[in-house]
C-alpha cells in the first residue's frame, strides 16, 4: 500500500513535470492525497487526465462567474478548481454556481472542500447525478464513492449551504428540557454555598 | 527589561544557522528524556558466529510497544560504500509499532535489506541501515576476544562502531505516515522515532561486537567495558538529502529556531541568576571542551572552524573567571552582549547552547512545541491585496530584495533530483545539464521575482487576480504569507549562489537532532556522531540529564 505522504510526493512531482507551476503542481499533491484519504480515486483520475491533457486543450478558466459555459472543449478541473479556491470569497454572495463541463470533476472535488473550510460553510457539488457534500474540508458526505474514472462533469452546481440549524426550534427544546434533567434544583442553602454559573452558562 | 526576539536577518543566515550546536532542545536529548521511564528489553538475538542474523530490541510502556528489528547481513569489501548509490549494507533496521509477530518478521526480512528499493507497511514507523567501521569493530573484536578492552585512543579518533547512512521516516516507501501516530503524547517532539531507532541500533552494535567476539574465542573473551560503550556512539554520514527538508518545512523551521530564540530571550531576562545556575552552566562549558579538543576532522574549513572556536571559549572562560560577575543583574544578558562584541558565530552559538543547560523550566515546555501541523498554513490568503503582500517582502526579505540575480555568481546553481536515487542533488547551471528541471529551493531569486512582478500590479489588487495572472510565483506568494505569520521560518540567504555552503543546510538541521563531531568530507557531505556518552538503555531510569559533556573521548 501506498503511504498518503508517497502519493503527495508522487502527485506534485508529475503535475509539475506535465507543465503546472511548482505552486499549483503542490496544490494538486495536496489534492491528491486528500481524494485517497478520503477513499476517492485521487491517483486514477489524475492519472487520467494527464494522459489526456497532453493531447486536449482544456479550457483555462481564470475568473469564476455565477454561469460558466465552456466555449469548445471542457475546463481543466485544476485551473476552475484553483480559480474557485482562489476567488471563494467573492463568490459566496451568490448562492449557487453552475458550470458546463469540466473535465475529471473529481480533481475538481478538493477544491471545493478546502474552499468550505475557508468561508466556514458547508459546499453541496453536484457532478451530473453524482452529490458531495463537503463539510469544511473535514468530511465528505456522498451518494457516489468509489467510482473510478469520472472524465467528465456534464452540469456541475455548487450550492453554498448557509450556516444554519438543521433542526426545528421545536425539536431542540425538547431535547434541552430533557438535559435539565441533569441539573440540580438549589434550595436556598445551596444558593448560598454553592458558587458558579447559572443553566445557561456552557463551561 | 524585556529582551527582543533576536532579528531572523541575523540568525537565518547561513552562516550562522551552520554554526549551531547540539543544546538542551536537541531531539536525542528530549528523546531520552521521554522515554528514560520506559521499559527496554532485547526480545530476540539469533545471531551466527560471525554475527549475522536478526534482532529484536523494544521499548515498552503501558500498552504500547516500538520495537526495532535488525538484519544483519555479510557485506562484501566491494560493496561497502556510505553513499547514498550503495545497495547492501552491514546491517538494516525498522522500527516495528508494537511487537512483531514471526510473519512480520518474515515479511521484513525480505524488504528491509533492501532498504528504498523494499516495501514497508503502515505498521513500520522507520527504516535505516548501516555500515560498520570496519577498522574499529575488528579491532574490538580482536581485542575483547583476546580477554582485553579495546586501545580507548583509536576509539576516541572515530567515536563509533557503526555509522548509518539514511534515516527515513514520515510514509516513505510505504512507512507509517506521520497522520497514524502523531496524537501520541511521547512522540510530539520531532523526529522521535528516528532518534529512537539510532539509539537502539547503537546498543545493537555493542551486543553484535560482544557475540562475534565471545564466539571467536569463547574461553577467553570479555565484554566491552560499559564505561567505553558508553562512551561510543553512533555515526552518521549525510549528504545533500537533508538540505532541502529545512527548505520544504517552513513552518517547523520556524518552529525549531523559535523555540531556541525564545529560549535565549528568556534566560536573557532573567535578572538574578542563583549561583546554582551559574555554576552548573560553567560545570556544562568546561566539561564540553572535551568534545571539541577530540573533534577530529580532515576538513580545513572545519578545522578553521574548530581552532576559532575553542581560541573563542578560552577567551571568553577567561574572561568569565576573571572580570565577569555573575551577582550583576541580567548576567546573562551582558554575557551574550559580550559574546556579540568579542566572538564569532560559532562560539557565540556555543554559547548560547550552554545557556539553556540549567534551565529546565523554560526548556521543557518548548520541546512539544517544536512540531508543527504545516498543513494549517498552506492555504492562501487570496482576500489580501498586492500592497499587503509586497509590504511583507520588505519588512522580511530585506537583504533577499537587495541581491542582484542578473550577475552571474548569484544564480550560479540549480538544485535537482537525481533520477538515479530520487535524491537532491546541487550543480553549477552553467556547466552541468538539467537546469531546466530546476526543484522549487531557489527561494531568494523566486521572492525576488515576485516582488517585481508585484510592484507592476495595482496596490489596490487582490492576490486571486494576482495569481490569475502570476501562476509560476504561487509557490512564494505561499511562503511570503507564512513567513508573516512564522519569521523564522525561511534561510535568509541565496540557496543557489556560487559561494553557497550546502553543509551549513545541514548543519543546521543536525544541530537540532543533537550531533557532534560534524567532519565535513566536502562542501556537500559529512559525518557526526549522536549520542556519544549517552547512557545505554538500562541505566536509561537514572541518567544524568547533562549526560553529552561527561563523554571520556
Amino acid at each position: 500500500m501506498k503511504s498518503l505522504s508517497e502519493i503527495e510526493t508522487v502527485s506534485k512531482r508529475s503535475s509539475r513535470a506535465t507543465g503546472f507551476s511548482w505552486g499549483i503542481a503542490e496544490e494538486i499533491g495536496k489534492n491528491t492525497k486528500m481524494l485517497e484519504m478520503f477513499g476517492l480515486s485521487g491517483i486514477k483520475n489524475l492519472n487520467y487526465y494527464f494522459r489526456v491533457r497532453g493531447v486536449k486543450n482544456f479550457e483555462k478558466l481564470n475568473l469564476i462567474s455565477k454561469k460558466n459555459r465552456s466555449t469548445k472543449l471542457a475546463f481543466c478541473p485544476i485551473i476552475a478548481g484553483l480559480s474557485f479556491l482562489d476567488q471563494v470569497r467573492s463568490l459566496e454572495n451568490f448562492s449557487e454556481i453552475n458550470f458546463e463541463k469540466i473535465a475529471y470533476p473529481l480533481l475538481f472535488l478538493p477544491f471545493i472542500s478546502r474552499a468550505s473550510e475557508v468561508i466556514g460553510k458547508k459546499l453541496q457539488l453536484k457532478i451530473d447525478n453524482k452529490i458531495f457534500l463537503l463539510n469544511y474540508n473535514n468530511s465528505i458526505y456522498s451518494n457516489s464513492l468509489n467510482e473510478g474514472i469520472v472524465e467528465i462533469g456534464n452540469t456541475v452546481l455548487i450550492k453554498f449551504q448557509e450556516n444554519k440549524d438543521s433542526f426545528e426550534e421545536k425539536e431542540w427544546k425538547e431535547l434541552y428540557k430533557l438535559s435539565e434533567n441533569t441539573f440540580v434544583e438549589e434550595n436556598e442553602s445551596l444558593k448560598q454555598v454553592g458558587a458558579g454559573a447559572g443553566l445557561t452558562d456552557n463551561d | 527589561m524585556e529582551i527582543k526576539l533576536r532579528n531572523p536577518n541575523i540568525v537565518m543566515k547561513l552562516s550562522r544557522l551552520g554554526s549551531f550546536h547540539q543544546s538542551k532542545l536537541s531531539f536525542l536529548r528530549s528523546f531520552l528524556k521521554e522515554f528514560k521511564d520506559w521499559d527496554y528489553k532485547r526480545d530476540l538475538f539469533e545471531l551466527n558466529e560471525l554475527g549475522y542474523g536478526i534482532a529484536v530490541y523494544s521499548f515498552k510502556k503501558d500498552k504500547r510497544v516500538y520495537s526495532l528489528i535488525c538484519f544483519a547481513n555479510k557485506l562484501d569489501e566491494n560493496d561497502r560504500s556510505d553513499r547514498v548509490i550503495a545497495t547492501k549494507w552491514d546491517a538494516a533496521f525498522t522500527l516495528h509499532d508494537g511487537i512483531p509477530t514471526k510473519k512480520d518478521i518474515e515479511r521484513l526480512k525480505n524488504e528491509v535489506p533492501k532498504q528504498e528499493v523494499g516495501r514497508l507497511s503502515y505498521k513500520e514507523l522507520t527504516l535505516s541501515r548501516a555500515n560498520k567501521s570496519v577498522r574499529i569493530f575488528n579491532h574490538v573484536v580482536e581485542s575483547l576476544s583476546n580477554g582485553k578492552q579495546p586501545d580507548i585512543k583509536l576509539l576516541s579518533k572515530v567515536g563509533y562502531l557503526y555509522r548509518t547512512t539514511a534515516v527515513y521516516g514520515s510514509g516513505k516507501f510505504g512507512l507509517a505516515d506521520r497522520f497514524r501516530i502523531k496524537n501520541r503524547e511521547e512522540i510530539y517532539g520531532p523526529f522521535r522515532l528516528e532518534m529512537m531507532l539510532v539509539y537502539l541500533v547503537r546498543q545493537f552494535t555493542f551486543d553484535q561486537v560482544n557475540h562475534v567476539a565471545k564466539n571467536k574465542n569463547p574461553r577467553k573473551a570479555v565484554n566491552l567495558d560499559l564505561k567505553i560503550s558508553r562512551n561510543l556512539g553512533i555515526g552518521n554520514s549525510t549528504g545533500l538529502g537533508m538540505a532541502p527538508f529545512i527548505v520544504n518545512h517552513p513552518t517547523l523551521l520556524n518552529n525549531w529556531i523559535y523555540a531556541r530564540e525564545f529560549a535565549l530571550k528568556n534566560i536573557r531576562e532573567i535578572k538574578n541568576i542563583n549561583k546554582e545556575d551559574s555554576d552548573l552552566f560553567k560545570k556544562c562549558l568546561k566539561k564540553s571542551l572535551n568534545n571539541i579538543t577530540s573533534w577530529n576532522t580532515e576538513s580545513k574549513y572545519q578545522q578553521k572552524k574548530i581552532k576559532s572556536l575553542l581560541s573563542d571559549l578560552n577567551f571568553f572562560i577567561s574572561f568569565l573567571e576573571n572580570d565577569f560577575d555573575f551577582n550583576k543583574d541580567f548576567a546573562f544578558n551582558e554575557i551574550y552582549l559580550w559574546l556579540e562584541r568579542n566572538s564569532g558565530e560559532e562560539c557565540t552559538e556555543y554559547v548560547v547552547s550552554m545557556m539553556m543547560e540549567p534551565y529546565d523550566k523554560i526548556i521543557d515546555p518548548l520541546i512539544n512545541k517544536m512540531n508543527s501541523e504545516e498543513e494549517n498554513y498552506f492555504n492562501i490568503p487570496t482576500d489580501r491585496t498586492v500592497s499587503e503582500l509586497r509590504e511583507i517582502l520588505e519588512e522580511k526579505y530585506d537583504d533577499i530584495l537587495k541581491i542582484d540575480f542578473k550577475k552571474k555568481e548569484n544564480n550560479q546553481n540549480f538544485w535537482f533530483i537525481s533520477k538515479n536515487k530520487e535524491e537532491p542533488r546541487l550543480a553549477d547551471r552553467f556547466i552541468e545539464n538539467g537546469s531546466e528541471l530546476e526543484q522549487p529551493l531557489a527561494i531568494a531569486r523566486d521572492i525576488k521575482k515576485l516582488y517585481n512582478a508585484l510592484s507592476e500590479s495595482k496596490n489596490s489588487s487582490t492576490i486571486d487576480k494576482f495569481l490569475a495572472k502570476n501562476s509560476d510565483l504561487r509557490h512564494v506568494v505561499r511562503r511570503a504569507f507564512i513567513i508573516e505569520k512564522f519569521p523564522y521560518s525561511e534561510i535568509q540567504d541565496n540557496t543557489i549562489g556560487k559561494s553557497i555552503m550546502p553543509i551549513d543546510m545541514l548543519r543546521l538541521k543536525l544541530s537540532f537532532f543533537g550531533a557532534l563531531k560534524f567532519d565535513p568530507r566536502s562542501d556537500k557531505w559529512l559525518r557526526i556522531c549522536m549520542f556519544q556518552g549517552a547512557p545505554l538503555p538500562e541505566q536509561l531510569k537514572n541518567y544524568d540529564d547533562h549526560w553529552i559533556y561527561n563523554s571520556l573521548n
